[in-house]
């Protein structure tokens, strides 16, 4: 579904990107860890075209990302949902308008599809209650869901995930990866998802990659990273801070 | 004091300073140029956002028009109050109608409300759009298949640049009715009288220029706060820097090109034949 070749994005002389290759096959939940700085998000705004990589390939279905024109990627764009760590709700339209906003300019669907989709996905978040509402009006956890629910309105192949659960509470952000797991499932969608958030990741995850300087470090199951003893993982994964010389706080 | 003062004329730093703004300048001098050739590419091509353009048209003159009013109003009024003393000097009171007619209808009235235009309109573009930039809306919408540049950008620099026109007419009126206010306070005059005095002294070749700039100061005051928006980095403190400053730099775009455009009307509608 991915293919990452040896990408590279640097800004100025600081290497986000040093070189990563990676691939999630179809219907995978891959998860990409890493600590603040180390070019996760950039990783999936470059799959995107959201940011311009330096070098390297990037293929989804087998599509060159990289040499598409506009024309070519807008058609892509409509398989891959994407959210944004904030939401990235559209502050002057309602829950309603947020959802058909993707719908109304890419879709040529009637008014009754394009209302059976909004109430699909806000009952798949449990937020029909909130239709009218503006963004201001909800919490971050709604407009997280919201947020979600106008990613999958579309029916993407591919959903990239930005730190969903980031600022959530504890509550909250295992009910949003229970409820990426699910509407997974319900989709068969196939599914990149950058996190800080080992529950989450628990929850989610088929495999995961750590991302450290640029580079990919580590790749395998959650239980193979959580268990190995690799000083960088036992400090991403444990209670325990490792010194550099070794010694354990 | 004397010795600091040496010391940061001689450290280089005057010069790294004075270098950096000059950087600065000039790249959005170049990006102002990109922006609006690219606004020119892609307003010709469909889908056209009529409804929005109508959106942002209503919105942004609903906005501007009680200021616009207001201080149309009180411009008319002072500059009647002060052209009466000067012109009674020299026995030309007769003429209060027709010179303040002239000097609000071919610059009072579209610089004035260019320059509130651009206070309120340009600063408010500059934030919503800065705040989109840096809530990742505007990247949402580039991810949804949407192009963000010609459903936020193209339409509002439009709506702008035809509605400060529409509001240019608006204050050159309630200029006039101020101006007659103070008028009628120094002298015995009917309101059609003034009005007809007004008619009479301003031609064709006053009233076209006067509105016709405000196209072009209404294409920059959208430009300006679309640009500043659009390219806002670094958090709510970009969203701030972006929205003071467009308003800074529209104004000073509206004022150069005033001088300008003044040099020109004059070439093409000479006053004096």
């Amino acid at each position: 579904m991915v293919e990452i070749t040896d990408l590279h994005k640097s800004f100025g002389s600081n290497v986000v990107l040093d070189g990563v290759s990676m691939h999630v096959a179809e219907a995978e939940n891959m998860v990409v860890f890493g600590r603040s700085g180390t070019g996760k998000s950039v990783l999936l705004k470059c799959m995107i075209r959201l940011m311009e990589p330096d070098s390297g390939n990037i293929k989804i279905e087998d599509k060159d990302v990289l040499k598409m024109d506009i024309k070519e990627l807008n058609e892509i764009r409509k398989d891959i949902g994407f959210l944004f760590q904030g939401a990235a709700l559209y502050d002057s339209m309602t829950v309603r308008e947020n959802l058909e906003f993707p719908l109304i300019r890419n879709f040529d669907l009637d008014r009754k599809e394009i209302d059976t989709r909004v109430h699909f996905v806000l009952e798949a978040v449990s937020l029909l209650e909130a239709i009218d509402k503006m963004p201001s009006e909800l919490s971050g956890g709604m407009r997280k869901r919201i947020g979600l629910a106008r990613s999958i309105i579309t029916k993407p192949k591919l959903m990239l995930y930005d730190e969903p659960t980031t600022g959530l509470d504890p509550i909250t952000a295992k009910e949003i990866s229970v409820l990426i797991i699910d509407l997974q499932h319900q989709l068969k969608m196939t599914s990149i998802v950058v996190t800080h958030d080992l529950l989450c990741a628990k929850i989610i995850a088929d495999r995961a990659i750590v991302l450290d300087g640029g580079k990919i470090v580590k790749e395998g199951s959650i239980n193979d990273l959580t268990t190995s003893n690799d000083p960088l993982l036992k400090n991403f994964f444990s209670d325990e801070i490792i010194e550099t010389n070794g010694s354990v706080k | 004091m004397h010795k600091k003062l040496n010391n940061f004329l001689t450290s280089g730093k005057l010069f790294n300073r004075t270098e950096k703004r000059l950087t600065e300048f000039f790249t959005m001098l170049g990006g102002l140029t990109s922006f609006s050739v690219r606004f020119f590419k892609e307003v010709f091509l469909p889908p056209y956002e009529v409804e929005q353009i109508r959106k942002h048209m209503i919105e942004l003159g609903m906005k501007t028009l009680p200021i616009v009013g207001v201080t149309g109003f009180i411009i008319g009024l002072v500059i009647a109050m002060q052209l009466s003393p000067v012109l009674k000097r020299f026995g030309a009171e007769a003429f209060l109608p027709g010179s303040v007619g002239i000097s609000i209808v071919r610059e009072l009235g579209p610089v004035i409300c260019a320059l509130i235009f651009a206070g309120r309109v340009s600063s408010g573009i500059g934030a919503e759009l800065g705040s989109m930039r840096v809530t990742e809306q505007i990247d949402a919408m580039e991810v949804s298949g949407v192009n963000p540049f010609r459903y936020l950008v193209v339409t509002r620099i439009f709506a702008t640049t035809f509605i400060l026109p529409i509001l240019t007419v608006y204050v050159i009126f309630i200029s006039l009715i101020g101006a007659y206010i103070a008028v009628v306070l120094v002298q015995n005059m009917t309101w059609a009288y003034y009005i007809d005095r007004v008619i009479f002294a301003v031609e064709f070749g006053d009233a076209i220029p006067g509105v016709t700039k405000t196209f072009i100061f209404g294409f920059i005051v959208g430009l300006v706060g679309c640009y500043k928006g659009y390219t806002t980095e670094n958090g709510t403190e970009g969203v701030g820097r972006a929205s003071t400053s467009a308003v800074v730099v529209s104004s000073l775009l509206i004022l150069i090109f005033d001088m300008f455009l003044v040099k020109l009307s004059l070439w093409i509608w000479p006053v004096v034949k």
